[in-house]
């Protein structure tokens, strides 16, 4: 043996004992935390914490409360009312009476005042709210006594009472303070389970449990939500033990799986993705191009692939498995039946491939926004699918700044959706006399029937007249899309199997600080061992 | 080998470049305003962010006359000079807190990060500069040249990826990110100390390759010079040609460089403080950017120059000091 192959085994031996010393510590099993203290990694951080200025509008906000809530299955339940409201025959007032006894975490009282204050604040036209067009209903807001509040609407509005899971600001702070530049979005004070200890900007917010909480106090006294941006990094700290809970797309969640310390949640969701085909396009607002694009997409293999199955195919912005849906909308993916549909309306195919009508070229363009994966991956597919059936879509990326100029003539990749009430998002959507209006109904949508129904179903008051409306708004979508709807998108969770009560609502398309499993941290026990 | 320091001429350049400085930031603060106008970026959507997606366009409307963005730059310009002057930062739109506020909860960290990453990464440079230059072509300087190289081409948000999977994930002995621990409320130097810890071995080493490289160039060219020579032929020790002749001249090259990394060092913490959820400054530099949120973006412009003037101020004055010849004429 010579002495080089003696220090080249010692080298190997010392290797080895390294790599396997590194291996010994790795996977952590985590700090020892109590139960108590929950700390949760979220992607996005809200940009105030004032409900003025549109902090918790949808409910979940931890800090404050509103007249109404959500429950598991997104029904209302009373919270700062002490009932769900009286709406008169007319459905234009609802009048709620206020829980007694609720005090803010200043020790003041909760009153009728505080909440005609936060609306009327809301709708000050000084007041820079952008979500503020969420309330366009409300003539006006009047406390009557100190535990009655009465909305008048200028419209009969069917989903009113959804829009009251607004967080109620008190008077006696806010109202001292400029709205919009004041200490109230930093330091707010609420009725809510929990008080903000402190917000570090884009690192955490930290809350503690209310003592004196109406509700009882939580028995997670301490919760904290970390802002980090990256997956990566958020499934990192995950690990290491540093977070309890975190969002993760579904390439990272995957990792957890086969963990039996940590459970994940995949949260049925509105929140869709879709091709806007513009009406002022003469490609995509070409009625059989529109169907010939809807069947021809593969929805279940962007399902399967782009998604890892975390999803469902789209048919419309009610999901498959919402109440609320059309059954018999479905499409089935049928090439044949595009390539017929297009042969029969005239477009044939050109020397390249792609169909031609009237010397006019079926190709357009795709706009998806830059550095989001998940849309790039449903544009690429949309356009590989749309190809197959003689149709070009060449696929853009871009920031909003560039897309809006385009938005009249250019199709988008877009995302959104609302559980609350179909209201919330097919209005925007699809009403004709919103077309073009900021980013509400992207293709210009403009369809007579479609218009009537969405009417319809926004003023009665009637389930079953609204059901039958939403009906025809779906079954309108089959005959004339105005979208192609590709996919419905799970959203994924993991969180450390430490507590009882973790479970998820069905979430809209922004989710962050409000939805996920946290949604009801004031109800989460710490399981026994 | 004490020496009176001449804190006149010192004391004369620094005020000159102070009286400079005030013409160079009215044409960066005025730059800046005219940039931030002409970019794609509106300032209206950035302050409604996912609400700005649902709203009318009458709201948006009523929310750009209420921020105030539909004037001409040049007067938001002159009303932000006019206000800063007297004191008054104003409002960050995007961060909805007074910008005073918002610099002075982060300045400190980021300063923090900074002076403790360009220590971190001069001291280390310093030392294996010298001694890579004194055996030229040797192991140590072969093989520290190629990591000095391979570093300067590694981005810094990829070695702090790679250090959080390193020390955080495999072997569990530090911090992934944050100022303290997530759990924790209050901010304690004992709790911040381990976190610091990452942030700055990852700033220092981007910023490290270059003080290396320029220590050993510096140092290897002055021990070829002629007074050098002629300290090993009077017999003088090593140690003493090293440190006394070769370092001290060597380092000339280096003080130069210390001004004109200042920028790198602040663009470097950028990319820091993401991976790292730093609270520092960076992350509202590029809040203030993309939203064009003028008054933060014009404050904390204000604050990087003054750090670059600074920088090279400094550096400056160590060069009249390290090499008399020089001067503080500058």
């Amino acid at each position: 043996m010579t002495a080089r192959t003696v220090r080249g085994a010692a080298g190997a031996a010392l290797a080895t004992a390294l790599i396997t010393g590194v291996t010994a510590c790795a996977n952590p099993s985590g700090p020892a935390r109590p139960a108590d203290s929950a700390v949760v990694g979220i992607a996005t951080e809200p940009e105030t914490l004032s409900p003025l200025l549109g902090y918790g509008k949808d409910g979940n906000s931890k800090i404050f409360d509103g007249l109404l809530t959500h429950d598991a299955d997104m029904k209302l339940r009373p919270a700062l009312a002490e009932a769900l409201p009286e709406v008169s025959a007319d459905g234009r007032t609802y009048t709620y009476r206020l829980r007694q006894g609720v005090k803010f975490s200043d020790g003041e009282p909760f009153t009728a005042a505080d909440v005609e204050f936060t609306y009327r604040t809301i709708l000050d036209p000084a007041t820079n709210n952008a979500s503020k067009t969420e309330l366009d209903a409300i003539e006006s807001v009047t406390a009557q006594g100190p535990d009655r509040v009465v909305f008048t609407l200028k419209y009969p509005y069917a989903p009113f009472a959804e829009r009251t899971v607004l967080p109620i600001a008190p008077q006696h702070v806010a109202g001292k303070q400029d709205v919009n530049g004041g200490g109230f979005g930093t330091r707010p004070v609420g009725t809510g389970p929990y008080v903000l200890t402190g917000w570090s900007k884009g690192e955490k917010i930290s809350f503690r449990a209310n003592p004196s909480y109406w509700g009882g106090e939580p028995a997670v006294k301490k919760f904290t939500m970390a802002v980090i941006k990256d997956d990566d990094v958020r499934a990192t700290r995950l690990r290491s033990g540093e977070l309890d809970a975190a969002v993760l797309p579904p390439n990272l969640a995957e990792g957890f799986a086969g963990d039996r310390t940590r459970r994940t949640f995949a949260a049925k969701t509105f929140d869709y993705r879709n091709v806007t085909l513009p009406t002022q396009h003469p490609v995509t607002g070409d009625p059989a191009v529109r169907q010939a694009l809807d069947v021809a997409v593969d929805r279940a293999t962007m399902v399967d692939k782009l998604l890892d199955g975390a999803g469902k195919a789209a048919y419309g912005p009610v999901p498959t498995d919402s109440p609320w849906f059309t059954p018999g909308t479905e499409r089935a993916y049928d090439l044949g039946r595009a390539k017929r549909i297009l042969d029969d309306a005239g477009w044939k195919p050109g020397e390249d491939g792609v169909r031609v009508k009237d010397g006019v070229r079926a190709s357009f363009p795709l706009w998806y926004t830059t550095g989001d994966k998940i849309r790039q991956d449903h544009a690429l597919a949309f356009a590989s699918d749309a190809r197959k059936a003689g149709v070009e879509v060449t696929t853009e990326a871009g920031t909003w700044e560039v897309i809006e100029p385009r938005m009249k003539t250019d199709a988008v990749l877009a995302g959104g959706g609302s559980p609350a009430d179909p209201d919330f998002d097919q209005y925007l959507l699809l009403t004709s006399s919103l077309a073009g209006d900021g980013f509400n109904n992207m293709a210009r949508y403009d369809n007579p029937v479609v218009d009537r129904a969405l009417t319809d179903a926004r003023r009665s008051g009637d389930p079953a007249v609204r059901k039958a409306a939403y009906d025809t708004v779906q079954r309108e979508l089959v005959k004339n899309p105005g979208y192609v709807f590709l996919t419905h998108i799970d959203h994924l969770y993991v969180v450390n199997d430490r507590w009882d009560g973790p479970g998820t609502q069905v979430e809209p398309h922004d989710h962050g600080l409000g939805s996920g499993p946290w949604w009801n941290v004031e109800h989460w026990k710490p399981k026994q061992k | 080998m004490t020496r009176r320091l001449p804190w006149g001429p010192m004391a004369r350049m620094a005020g000159r470049r102070t009286l400079f400085a005030a013409p160079v930031l009215l044409l960066v603060t005025f730059g800046v305003f005219a940039v931030a106008a002409l970019s794609p970026f509106d300032p209206v959507k950035a302050y409604a962010g996912t609400a700005g997606l649902t709203a009318s366009q009458a709201e948006l409307d009523q929310l750009r006359a209420n921020l105030g963005v539909d004037r001409p730059f040049t007067a938001r310009w002159w009303d932000w000079l006019t206000s800063a002057l007297t004191g008054d930062l104003g409002t960050s739109a995007v961060l909805r807190q007074p910008v005073a506020d918002v610099i002075a909860g982060r300045v400190g960290w980021s300063a923090m990060l900074a002076c403790c990453a360009f220590v971190a990464a001069l001291l280390p440079a310093t030392v294996l500069g010298v001694l890579a230059a004194r055996r030229r072509g040797g192991l140590l300087d072969r093989a520290a040249t190629a990591l000095a190289y391979v570093l300067e081409a590694a981005p810094a948000f990829w070695l702090g990826l790679l250090a959080v999977w390193l020390f955080a994930v495999r072997l569990g002995a530090l911090p992934s990110g944050g100022l303290t621990d997530a759990a924790a409320d209050t901010v304690t130097a004992g709790q911040v100390a381990p976190h610091l810890v990452l942030p700055v071995l990852v700033l220092a080493l981007s910023q490290l390759p270059w003080f290396y490289l320029y220590v050993r160039q510096g140092v290897a060219d002055a021990l070829e010079e002629d007074p050098v020579r002629g300290a090993r032929a009077r017999g003088l020790s090593e140690r003493r040609v090293l440190l006394g002749h070769a370092l001290r001249s060597g380092m000339l090259p280096v003080l130069t460089l210390i001004g004109s990394r200042v920028p790198e060092l602040i663009t470097g913490a950028l990319l820091v403080e993401t991976v790292f959820s730093w609270p520092g400054i960076a992350a509202a530099t590029v809040q203030a950017a993309t939203s064009v949120d003028f008054p933060l973006l014009a404050a904390l412009t204000v604050l990087a120059t003054a750090a670059v003037l600074a920088g090279n101020l400094l550096s400056d004055l160590l060069y009249g000091l390290a090499d008399p010849r020089v001067g503080f004429d500058g």
